[in-house]
């Protein structure tokens, strides 16, 4: 094989490569397969570890920037260019950090919680579709709802933090997070259900095969929403009460510090990062892009260019929006995002369906995708009138209700 | 011994282990989280079954919903962080009644079922038969329909319990 032929394909290679190392050296295939196994265990886990040290640096600086400040920089220590070794001197200076624990505290559930938060943000890259074929941690039947289960069980580690800590501000924050995440798990799974009834497959690799168009052209309405959904799951800004700080001090890690905090820290970019990969795979295609049958490898990294704009965009929203209330972030998701989702799914289900009966013989993909979009506009459009229109209402009551007000001032008066 | 009855004891162990811990328990929240473990034990018994979508769906269920929902509930408990709590109120005898009779039954079902284990592969597209059993009409459609009607049922239920008269 040469050199190209196999850079070409690196991933799967280096693979194939050490699996006939291992047999060659006389193992079972079952050793070998337990082996190859906890390899790509331990790359899928170190990889958005890698990820996010530079991740964090690169949103310390763009926050900075977009804030008309410096951020990290080498001006005071020395910090490398661009201050890019900051990172590393903050994730030492907390590994070496006293662990204190404040009294009082549930010993063991305080301290398995930053653990189990992290490992459940790792859980989730097993699936993600690196590039085509196996360059996957496993292509599970069950891909997305994997995914979706996994961060729907680690909801009780953000309570188990926040009740254990012994401490109000946490769990009030607790409360919190499980109300926000219990509430937009709901529209994220039904934008999901959208994608998975389009693509005709609940794994990974086949919901990005079925991406002829990508998903975003053709669904753009579930699209917005599991963004926004998936916003409020990684706790970014607008939805970012569990730790807002001029309630709550920081919310549920108020008493963790040293390491433990990091872990949390640490977790919580993970986790964008993991949301921003689950989104290039439902709604931007994944790995498709030009040129990858001739070369796979390059699907990585269209894959990871995509997934890099979907961090820049959770970055921008993160650094710009301001925080919404508690009562205005849940009604915004039972009152507007849940009813939408539901409408939306119907008319998707409907007109997917309708369009296989119609046509015997199966539409084409160009079609599909239009009726799809036509239909996802027209949904939008009439969300927009049905808005616009509630909020007229409302305006009109507040001002009565100001109007009343005043009046009864002046009587008072 | 192979490695999957290796795991089924593992998780075998796990489950019963933390059942009895929810049992024993004298710590609430502990025991909460104990049954959050049994969750994820049968999950695992689902995992070597080879049926996914049940591990999911328990995790998703069990340990996303419900075991939120008996956290928050003992959470809202009054007292809760009184030490130690009771193990068991002045019912103890009638929930031990309960579970003796069911245990029989349960007993008496595995006893009477013809264990005949066929080895017959997992299909490869097991989650598209589930689906399709579940809207055909000769399947699963009627009482897939029946235990969404109590769901919507429960939903209002509970609309009509909070909502501002």
């Amino acid at each position: 094989m040469g050199v190209w032929a196999f850079l070409s394909n690196v991933i799967v290679n280096i693979g194939d490569w050490l699996r006939g190392l291992l047999t060659a050296a006389g193992m079972g295939a079952g050793w070998v397969n337990l082996i190859m196994s906890l390899i790509s265990a331990v790359v899928l886990a170190a990889f958005p570890l890698v990820v996010v040290i530079f991740m964090i640096w690169a949103y310390r600086k763009i926050a900075a920037r977009m804030q008309g400040r410096l951020g990290p920089n080498s001006s005071g220590t020395w910090a490398g260019p661009w201050g890019i070794i900051q990172t590393f001197a903050d994730a030492i200076k907390m590994l070496t950090k006293e662990d204190i624990r404040p009294q009082g505290v549930d010993v063991v559930p305080y301290n398995l919680a930053p653990i189990l938060i992290f490992a459940a943000a790792l859980m989730v890259w097993a699936v993600i579709p690196f590039g085509p074929g196996r360059a996957i941690g496993s292509d599970l039947g069950i891909g997305i709802f994997y995914i979706l289960a996994f961060s729907s069980a680690a909801l009780f580690v953000v309570l188990m933090a926040g009740w254990s800590s012994n401490n109000k501000y946490a769990t009030v924050s607790a409360f919190r997070a499980v109300a926000i995440l219990i509430s937009y798990e709901i529209p994220q799974l039904l934008s999901v259900l959208a994608v998975v009834m389009v693509a005709g497959s609940l794994s990974m690799q086949r919901i990005v095969e079925a991406q002829e168009v990508p998903f975003l052209f053709v669904l753009p309405l579930p699209a917005l929403i599991f963004f926004l959904a998936s916003l409020a799951e990684v706790n970014a800004r607008p939805f970012e009460l569990l730790e807002a700080e001029s309630e709550l001090v920081a919310g549920y890690q108020v008493e963790y510090s040293g390491m433990k905090f990091g872990m949390f820290y640490l977790a919580e970019f993970i986790n964008a990062v993991g949301m921003s990969a689950i989104f290039t795979t439902l709604f931007l295609g994944g790995w498709r892009g030009p040129w990858v049958g001739a070369a796979p490898i390059l699907g990585t990294v269209w894959f990871l260019l995509k997934v890099s704009l979907m961090v820049l965009v959770w970055m921008f929203v993160q650094i710009t929006l301001p925080r919404l209330r508690i009562d205005q972030v849940l009604a915004f998701s039972w009152k507007f995002l849940v009813p939408l989702t539901l409408v939306t799914v119907c008319v998707v289900g409907l007109v997917d369906r309708g369009l296989s009966e119609v046509a015997a013989g199966g539409v084409g993909v160009w079609a599909r995708a239009g009726a799809l979009l036509a239909a996802n506009l027209v949904v939008a459009v009439l969300t927009w009138l049905v808005a616009s229109l509630g909020a007229r209402r409302e305006q009109r009551r507040v001002e009565a209700w100001r109007a009343a007000q005043l009046e009864e001032a002046e009587v008072g008066a | 011994m192979t490695a999957q009855q290796a795991l089924f004891l593992l998780f075998g162990v796990i489950t019963l282990g933390a059942a009895l811990a929810v049992v024993v328990g004298r710590n609430l929240f502990h025991t909460a989280l104990w049954l959050l473990l049994v969750f994820f034990g049968v999950a695992g018994i689902y995992v070597l079954l080879e049926a996914p979508f049940f591990a999911a769906a328990q995790l998703f269920i069990y340990m996303g919903a419900i075991g939120i929902l008996i956290i928050f509930g003992v959470m809202l408990t009054r007292r809760v962080m009184r030490q130690p709590l009771p193990r068991a109120n002045e019912q103890w005898w009638l929930a031990a009644i309960m579970a003796v009779a069911l245990l029989g039954v349960l007993a008496w079902l595995a006893w009477q079922q013809p264990w005949t284990a066929a080895a017959a592969a997992v299909p490869e597209n097991s989650i598209s038969l589930l689906g399709l059993a579940l809207v055909d009409p000769e399947g699963f459609a009627l009482p897939f329909e029946v235990a969404s009607v109590l769901l919507v049922m429960a939903l209002i239920g509970a609309v009509m319990i909070v909502r501002e008269r």
